[in-house]
């Protein structure tokens, strides 16, 4: 048989083949194959939930009572709702708040860690334990530190003769939102620190000397190599802070359950509370679905501050 | 411009002492090459230099001004490093400017000095972009740039061509060699390669395990080197060494274990019988009759000229032909070492004798 003859019926061969055989074969496809079963796992279990909880926002369903369609109502109440405003207030300011202390305690502490120290490998994993313990272990530890009569500040600052009274912590609106705000800070540094630890750690020492030689001083060093070398993993591990601050659940349920009057309820809380505790499924789907505007925005933020920095991105593009 | 004293300087990491007392004196205007395997403390000794490492004991100073306790920035150095530390955050233009730019200089007069080296450095065309977009060569000429623009008294080099490929480290040696020439600035250039250290020195230093093993001019290190080290670290491929005693028969000669005759141009000082080390450079070996009888191993062409790996008695030797030879592994030949380029080094101390 000749090599044409056996070119030819190899070519008709290929025709013949199935839009779908080739579907299995073909390079670019594979890929999809690949991601189909990550993909169909996030979409039964991720997407798929928050569009039924979109959907149910828009009933007035009960627990244990199948709803029907009703438009906008329930966001209307919630325009209406001076608590519901309250708790998106109480959001903003504990994530804002807690995000920029969380930053600047985590940022110096990396720099803390990344210079040599005696028991350095030891320091660094101390810093990971409020990471590592369980959220609702450390809340009811917080819970205990901040107790109106047992609380250990109030002991100790009475045995320094500082106070005369113990403080209610949880028991006064502003001081409520300072406490759960160090809790929530505790809790979060590490996460923030060992990032930007490995972030620091991919900086090339000689960049550092090359600075120093060029006059640099320790602030000219933070301020021109560090802090922009870092940009890209500060938007990253922050863009996540915020993401977990502001969906914030165990530590204030644990801990103040959003009292007193309100003063700590996160839109978080307060969907939870009620859309499962009073049972109005369909208002609390509204509360969580009021997040999603709030999280994108935070989202958008942090990708397009990725996007202005050309200098990391590969090759030629001017 | 200054000129840069380097006395006594010895330097301890802990209990471990790596520089054992070197002096280097390095003039002003001067071009000076300190080369040495990998460990043997020269890239140490530049950061001595720089301000980078502490000096354990001894003193260095640069234009008169002795610098052990003054700052790096205050020492007007400029050093381009192995990896170029390029600040990878920056156009090349800002980082050639960054440090005028910490030096509060205004921004009219950043931008002509840094316009001023690039046009020197051929950059002109790259000033808007960044390090992750230029190749390796383009890196290294803007790590240079960043060095001019300061005009600092001393340049520091530490191996600054050993990241790029054979061809472009010759022309980027050619380019540096001529920058000197032009700027006259005081320069010490660190590295491990023989033949950079040859080609770029005015003066070159040759370390091994942090000690000083000969100071000199590249010729006069190839020429007379100042011990068996030196003798094997200086030129490519190394000399060989032929181990004999010293015999004095009407001419004067070393004899090895096999009963051969190798020819020395006079006597050495030195009775006669003493165990010495006959070295001898590839490129001075003849083929003719009267020479030592070897066997071919390898043949290696470069064009330019033959390398012959040859074996004579159970030693292999390296021999260096301009001419084309004709040779075969397995050849019998003839390897006669001329007389008057030979070397002698004393078998138990290494020196020249």
């Amino acid at each position: 048989m000749s090599t044409v003859e056996e070119a030819e019926r190899n070519a008709s061969r290929m025709k013949e083949l199935s839009a779908w055989g080739r579907l299995k074969v073909n390079r670019n496809w594979l890929a999809i194959w690949f991601m189909l079963p990550a993909a169909a796992f996030l979409l039964l279990f991720l997407a798929w939930p928050l569009l039924l909880g979109v959907w149910l926002s828009f009933t007035d369903t009960r627990l244990a009572r199948p709803g029907k369609f009703i438009g906008f109502e329930n966001y209307e109440w919630l325009w209406d709702d001076s608590v519901f405003w309250l708790s998106v207030f109480n959001t903003l300011l504990y994530t804002i708040v807690a995000s920029i202390i969380k930053f600047v305690v985590g940022l110096y502490l990396a720099l803390l860690l990344n210079r040599h120290m005696p028991f350095k490998a030891m320091i660094r994993s101390i810093v990971l334990i409020p990471f590592i313990v369980p959220t609702v272990l450390s809340a009811i530890a917080f819970w205990w530190i901040y107790d109106s009569q047992f609380s250990i500040i109030s002991w100790s600052l009475k045995q320094m003769g500082l106070i005369n009274q113990n403080i209610d912590f949880l028991g006064d609106g502003n001081l409520a939102r300072a406490s759960l705000i160090f809790a929530n800070v505790w809790r979060g540094v590490p996460f923030v620190a060992i990032t930007l630890l490995a972030g620091l750690q991919t900086v090339s020492p000689s960049l550092y000397e090359a600075a120093t030689l060029d006059g640099a001083s320790a602030w000219q060093r933070f301020r021109f190599v560090t802090y922009p070398l870092l940009t890209p993993i500060i938007a990253v591990v922050m863009t996540f802070s915020v993401l977990f601050t502001f969906t914030d659940f165990q530590l204030i349920w644990a801990m103040t359950r959003g009292g007193p009057a309100n003063a700590t309820h996160l839109m978080a809380t307060l969907s939870y509370s009620r859309g499962i505790l009073s049972g109005q499924l369909g208002e609390g789907s509204a509360i969580a679905t009021a997040m999603i505007p709030f999280l994108l925005a935070a989202i958008m933020f942090s990708w397009f501050g990725l996007q202005r920095r050309k200098w990391q991105q590969g090759e030629n593009n001017d | 411009m200054a000129s840069v004293q380097i006395r006594d300087v010895r330097k301890s990491f802990g209990d471990v002492e790596i520089l054992h007392g070197v002096s280097v004196p390095i003039e002003d205007g001067q071009f000076v090459v300190l080369v040495g395997p990998s460990g043997c403390g020269k890239s140490t000794l530049l950061r001595m230099l720089a301000g980078l490492e502490n000096i354990t004991a001894g003193t260095i100073s640069i234009g008169g001004r002795v610098v052990n306790n003054v700052h790096p920035k205050e020492r007007d150095i400029a050093m381009v490093f192995q990896n170029y530390a390029l600040y990878p955050h920056m156009t090349v233009a800002k980082n050639m400017g960054f440090s005028l730019m910490l030096r509060g200089e205004s921004k009219s007069e950043i931008d002509t000095r840094v316009k001023k080296a690039a046009q020197i450095l051929g950059l002109m065309p790259l000033l808007e972009r960044y390090p992750r977009q230029l190749s390796g060569g383009q890196r290294q000429r803007v790590a240079m740039g960043r060095a001019i623009v300061r005009e600092p008294q001393v340049f520091l080099f530490d191996e600054p061509l050993s990241n790029l490929d054979a061809k472009l480290r010759v022309a980027m040696r050619t380019e540096m060699k001529e920058l000197h020439q032009r700027l006259k600035t005081t320069t010490v250039y660190v590295t491990h390669d023989q033949i950079e250290a040859m080609t770029l020195g005015d003066k070159i230093v040759v370390m091994h395990d942090g000690v000083i093993e000969q100071v000199g001019a590249p010729l006069e290190l190839y020429d007379k080197p100042a011990n068996q080290f030196v003798a094997g670290f200086i030129g490519s491929p190394a000399m060989n060494f032929l181990n004999g005693k010293l015999k004095a028969n009407g001419s004067a000669y070393v004899e090895t274990e096999q009963g051969h005759k190798l020819p020395l141009k006079s006597m050495p000082q030195g009775e006669s019988g003493r165990d010495v080390v006959y070295g001898i450079r590839p490129e001075h070996f003849e083929l003719g009759e009267g020479g030592l009888p070897a066997e071919v191993v390898v043949v290696e062409p470069t064009g330019s000229e033959t390398q012959v790996v040859a074996r004579i008695g159970n030693q292999e030797v390296i021999a260096v032909f301009r001419e084309r030879q004709n040779l075969k592994p397995g050849d019998k030949i003839s390897l006669r070492p001329r007389a008057d380029t030979a070397h002698l080094f004393a078998k138990d101390s290494g020196k020249r004798i």
